[in-house]
């Protein structure tokens, strides 16, 4: 193993926290603060692609905080997945906080915005990169302050009345998660998610552990909304301002399925009894959430429900638990993030320009618009998963992996949402954008000063083109992934020492 | 001594998810608090409290019943967590009494499930 590169594993963490310092600074000149924002949000989209280059050459880099060795010190440890999300993050946070530039009728909620949002990166990339079970609850912590002071941003009436809901459940969650670490360490007497693995992979699995790592995992499937308890997420994406729904739409919950990713994938590696209870799990979200949407007139509200659906088709991907279907996972996650955070900023431009984001109230964009029509039709397509688009590929590696196991009621579910959410998509389609605006062409309102948010959205339709044509490449990269995750054992080495303890 | 420590905590726990399950909003934010420090004793306990001697490394060596520092350090943690998690808290529910006029969680709830206004130039 070559030595990791200290500086470039601290970076993720340095540089938000760097751009909030210097919006801080800065929050007199508005102008000043959002263009250090854009930096910093470049810089860490650099410093993730960056990562991504050193994780391919496929070493596990480790870097032990204060140089205290592995299970008494933290341990950062960025893998193939975690370089693929910091750097994911890092282009998500570049598009958010461009769109968040385009003119609004009140300057101070953009100046809020820029320095919540780096707040909440710092806590995002933390959760990536993290290889203690303590620290990223801490990690958790910080991106849900973050959160929560992002989703009160403005705060008029509707708003405050999803903020409730988000924060007093996203609260139980975290309350959930710190009483499963405590206890996990009063059990297995590690907090070390190396060496937790190293137990469980030696078969001397400590007496007493288990329940609390299922009441972990509940509190991940909170965090990334998986059925039963998705609940929280639809009853309140849609009252924030378009950029942070986009933003949480994008990262948020992507963040719970990482963590289960990562518990699951090192702590029982082969297919057991989770992986059945996700694989159901899975079944249930995918179908629930697209029937949800399916019953909703408002476009962020069908965005909202389709968010849970989409994240059933990952947590599927780790159910199956064979190396495919992890890639088809991971392909999945990166996929995900591109297109639903584009989705919300088309439609929060499409809502800017007809005036409503109730589809009954929409319409005549294909006439006025057709840019938009296609920008729209790009990531909405490859949601439901129309070749050549990233989201057909995500989707066949998935439904390949689910044929070879055998799990023919899940293979038949995915497919089952995929039409569905064809048809949500059409809807959106012939509501917003082929009817005649019900107040005809009066209807539609002048807006200027729009130019960044479209850049944010052509940015990221460009990307979901390019990982659709190029799936080769971004394939090989999330099966590579997929290797590490299959094999704990690398991961294991790598944070403690080939001899452990 | 553990088990006290986790009868307690039980306690706490359960008058916590209590007050949860409450319709009033202020309750359940009460309820948030009570649940948390009651993970808090959680944590704190799952370290065992056999050993009191507080857990300073001196040049004489380590003491011979010292306290387990770790679960210390992560209760700290959290309550640090906690205790700003629930200002925050706090002025949510003060500004959604300010814009609602009530604490009733059905009443305000269901504000958010309303059909969503159309745009005009302030709430864009």
């Amino acid at each position: 193993m070559t030595s990791s590169p200290h500086l470039l594993l601290v970076a993720p963490l340095l540089l938000p926290l760097g751009t909030l310092v210097a919006c801080l600074l800065t929050r007199a000149s508005h102008r000043a603060c959002a263009a250090l924002s854009l930096l910093g949000a470049i810089g860490l989209m650099l410093v993730g692609l960056m990562l991504v280059v050193h994780a391919g050459r496929g070493d596990i880099l480790v870097s032990q905080m204060g140089g205290w060795a592995a299970p008494y010190g933290i341990t950062l440890v960025v893998d193939r997945l975690s370089a693929a999300m910091v750097a994911i993050t890092g282009v998500i946070a570049t598009a958010t906080v461009l769109y968040a530039q385009a003119r609004d009728s009140d300057p101070a909620r953009g100046r809020d915005f820029h320095l919540l949002t780096h707040g909440l990166l710092v806590g995002v990339c933390g959760a990536f990169i993290t290889g203690d079970v303590f620290n990223l609850y801490v990690w958790f912590e910080v991106l849900l302050v973050g959160s929560f002071a992002l989703i009160a941003l403005g705060g008029d009436k509707r708003r405050m009345a999803g903020t409730v809901v988000y924060v007093i459940l996203n609260l139980i969650a975290t309350l959930l998660f710190l009483l499963a670490a405590g206890l996990v360490y009063g059990s297995a007497g590690t907090l070390n998610m190396a060496e937790l693995a190293a137990l469980f992979a030696a078969g001397n699995v400590p007496p007493g552990v288990q329940a609390p790592l299922v009441l972990m995992l509940l509190a991940f499937s909170i965090k990334a909304a998986l059925f039963p308890v998705f609940g929280w997420l639809p009853a309140s994406y849609h009252v924030a301002w378009t950029p942070v729904s986009a933003l949480f739409a994008g990262l948020l919950t992507k963040v719970g399925v990482y963590a289960l990713i990562r518990l699951v994938t090192l702590l029982w590696p082969d297919a057991g009894l989770v992986h059945d209870v996700l694989l159901w799990v899975a079944c249930a979200t995918m179908l629930i959430g697209v029937l949800g949407a399916a019953a909703q007139t408002e476009v962020r509200r069908i965005l909202s429900f389709h968010i849970v659906s989409q994240v059933g088709y990952m947590v599927l991907g780790l159910a199956l638990a064979t190396p495919l279907a992890l890639a088809g996972a991971v392909f999945y996650l990166i996929h995900h993030i591109v297109v639903k955070a584009n989705l919300f900023f088309i439609g929060g431009i499409a809502a800017r320009m007809t005036g409503s984001e109730r589809l009954p109230a929409m319409g005549g964009l294909y006439a006025r618009a057709p840019w938009l029509a296609l920008m729209f039709a790009i990531p909405a397509l490859s949601l439901a998963g129309i070749p050549p688009l990233s989201g057909f590929w995500a989707k066949f590696v998935l439904v390949r992996a689910g044929l070879e196991t055998g799990a023919w009621i899940a293979v038949g579910i995915a497919l089952l949402t995929g039409i569905f959410t064809l048809l949500s998509m059409s809807k959106i389609w012939n509501e917003a954008f082929l009817k005649a605006h019900p107040q005809g062409a009066d209807g539609h309102r002048k807006i200027t000063g729009q130019a960044p948010a479209w850049w944010a959205a052509a940015g990221l339709a460009a990307i979901t083109v390019a990982i659709g044509l190029g799936a080769g490449p971004v394939m090989d990269f999330a099966t590579a992934a997929a290797d590490q995750l299959a094999s704990p054992r690398h991961y294991i080495d790598a944070v403690l020492g080939s001899g452990g303890r | 001594m553990e088990i006290v420590a986790a009868v307690t905590a039980g306690l706490l726990a359960s008058i916590g998810v209590w007050l949860l399950l409450d319709r009033n909003l202020v309750r359940v934010v009460l309820g948030i608090v009570l649940l948390g420090n009651s993970i808090n004793m959680a944590v704190l306990t799952a370290g065992r409290l056999d050993n009191r001697a507080a857990a300073f490394v001196s040049a004489n060596g380590v003491p011979e019943f010292a306290g387990n520092p770790l679960p210390q350090a992560l209760v700290l943690t959290a309550i640090v967590i906690g205790f700003s998690l629930f200002v925050f808290a706090l002025a949510v529910l003060r500004r959604t009494w300010e814009r609602h006029r009530s604490t009733a969680t059905d009443r305000v709830t269901e504000v958010a499930e309303a059909p969503a206004p159309n745009l005009d130039e302030k709430t864009s």
